[in-house]
């Protein structure tokens, strides 16, 4: 087997060190800096990109938080303008209904006045009918001419009777 | 003379012909061999390619990476991925090292599949190197780190005295067979994988153009297979060698 003869090891061992000497120059010069670099950049470029989407975002939620806020600020003051308003409005409401109903009230009781005074003429001139007709009645059946007094007390006796 | 011309060529046939190493440039300083073989070539490839791939893809460093820029940012997220997964921030400062130790692997094995190339993995004394360069390196870190407390490490936590006596020499033990065991596994993996598809194909030869379609499906599956392996043995190394720097820097 070749690989038992020790003539040719110090030869591979000396080119085995040079090779490997220059390709780690070649790795530890060139290759590991560029990458780690190209690599580094990139990873900065994404990054920066994630804090730029990271801070975007937070505006949107502070627009969206703001936009929450005046919304709720919005609807609590429209909430007690239509509260004010209710109150305003049942307030003309009442009023104007309690105007009303005294005004319906005064009409009432003056209208009672006057049914009670028609009433009161009617009854008045009922008796004066009763008295005149009792007189002609007793003018024609006995043919006497009754005192107007004793009549009209008989009529109000008669009346009060009825009742 | 003749008698070296016929041993190679009977080396030529068989499946241990592709791991010998040849001399393209013969280089002797002060009596040592450093001749530049066809091992160093394809060590040389590995570098090469490696230095072409993450120098074309991180030319322009694009925000949306291209095609080639993706595969090495693919890969450098992998290692590191892997490297701050099992050893944490402390062990990220030995990223480059990792790194440089997966695709000098990653390379050698898969450049190593093409026919007629070299596989440099399969030498024992190049797994053996790196494995014990990496051994010592962990060690010189966990004492360099932890001073005597290192030695905690062979003692598992929670154990009785009793059973620690016994559980010390094997902590102990699988500490010092790790860089055996680091070694082998790439060796044999590459090994057994390069000689299993040398054996197949010359099956294919063998048995003619009818019954030779077998074994090259076989080789065909086989060369699937040794692509994943390529892979895994690789990632396999790096992940032992970020686990053992975890040991040095957490102990336990």
């Amino acid at each position: 087997m070749p690989q038992f003869d020790p003539s040719s090891y110090t030869s591979q061992l000396f080119w085995l060190a040079v090779t490997f000497v220059a390709l780690y120059w070649v790795v530890a010069r060139i290759a590991v800096p560029r990458i780690g670099e190209v690599l580094e950049q990139r990873a900065r470029v994404i990054q920066d990109d994630l804090d730029r989407a990271m801070h975007l975002k937070a505006e949107t939620d502070a627009a969206i938080a703001a936009y929450d806020k005046a919304m709720a600020e919005a609807r609590s003051q429209a909430y007690e303008h239509m509260k004010t308003m209710q109150a305003e409005m049942k307030a003309v409401a009442d009023k104007r209904t309690a105007d009303v109903t005294a005004d319906v009230g005064r009409q009432i009781t003056e209208a009672e006045g006057r049914i009670n005074a028609a009433k009161q003429q009617a009854l008045d001139s009922i008796k004066s009918v009763a008295a005149e007709t009792a007189r002609d009645v007793v003018a024609k059946l006995a043919g006497l001419s009754p005192d107007g007094g004793a009549v009209d007390a008989a009529v109000a006796a008669a009346l009060k009777d009825a009742r | 003379m003749a008698e070296h011309v016929e041993g190679a060529a009977e080396a030529a046939h068989s499946p241990m012909a592709q791991f010998e190493i040849h001399k393209l440039i013969p280089i002797d300083v002060g009596g040592i061999d450093i001749s530049y073989t066809n091992s160093a070539l394809f060590m040389t490839f590995a570098v090469i390619l490696t230095a072409i791939l993450f120098w074309t893809a991180t030319r322009h460093r694009t925000m949306v990476p291209g095609r080639l820029q993706a595969t090495a940012e693919l890969l450098y997220e992998f290692v590191a991925g892997m490297v701050k997964d099992n050893t944490g921030q402390e062990g990220m400062r030995y990223f480059p090292f990792v790194f440089t130790l997966f695709l000098f692997i990653l390379f050698g094995n898969v450049i190593g599949l093409f026919p007629y190339a070299f596989t440099f993995t399969s030498h024992i004394v190049v797994t053996a190197a790196m494995a014990v360069f990496i051994f010592v390196a962990v060690t010189f870190i966990g004492f360099w780190r932890h001073g005597l407390h290192f030695f905690s490490l062979f003692v598992p936590p929670g154990a009785p005295l009793g059973i620690a006596i016994i559980l010390v020499p094997l902590e102990m033990f699988s500490y010092l067979i790790r860089p055996l065991s680091l070694s082998l596994r790439l060796f044999a993996n590459m090994l057994a994988g390069h000689v299993l598809l040398k054996v197949l194909a010359g099956f294919i030869i063998t048995l003619g153009l009818v019954f030779g379609v077998i074994p090259f499906l076989a080789v065909f599956a086989v060369t699937l297979l040794e692509i994943m392996v390529a892979l895994i043995q690789a990632y396999v190394f790096a992940l032992l060698t970020c686990i053992y720097l975890n040991d040095a820097i957490h102990l336990h």
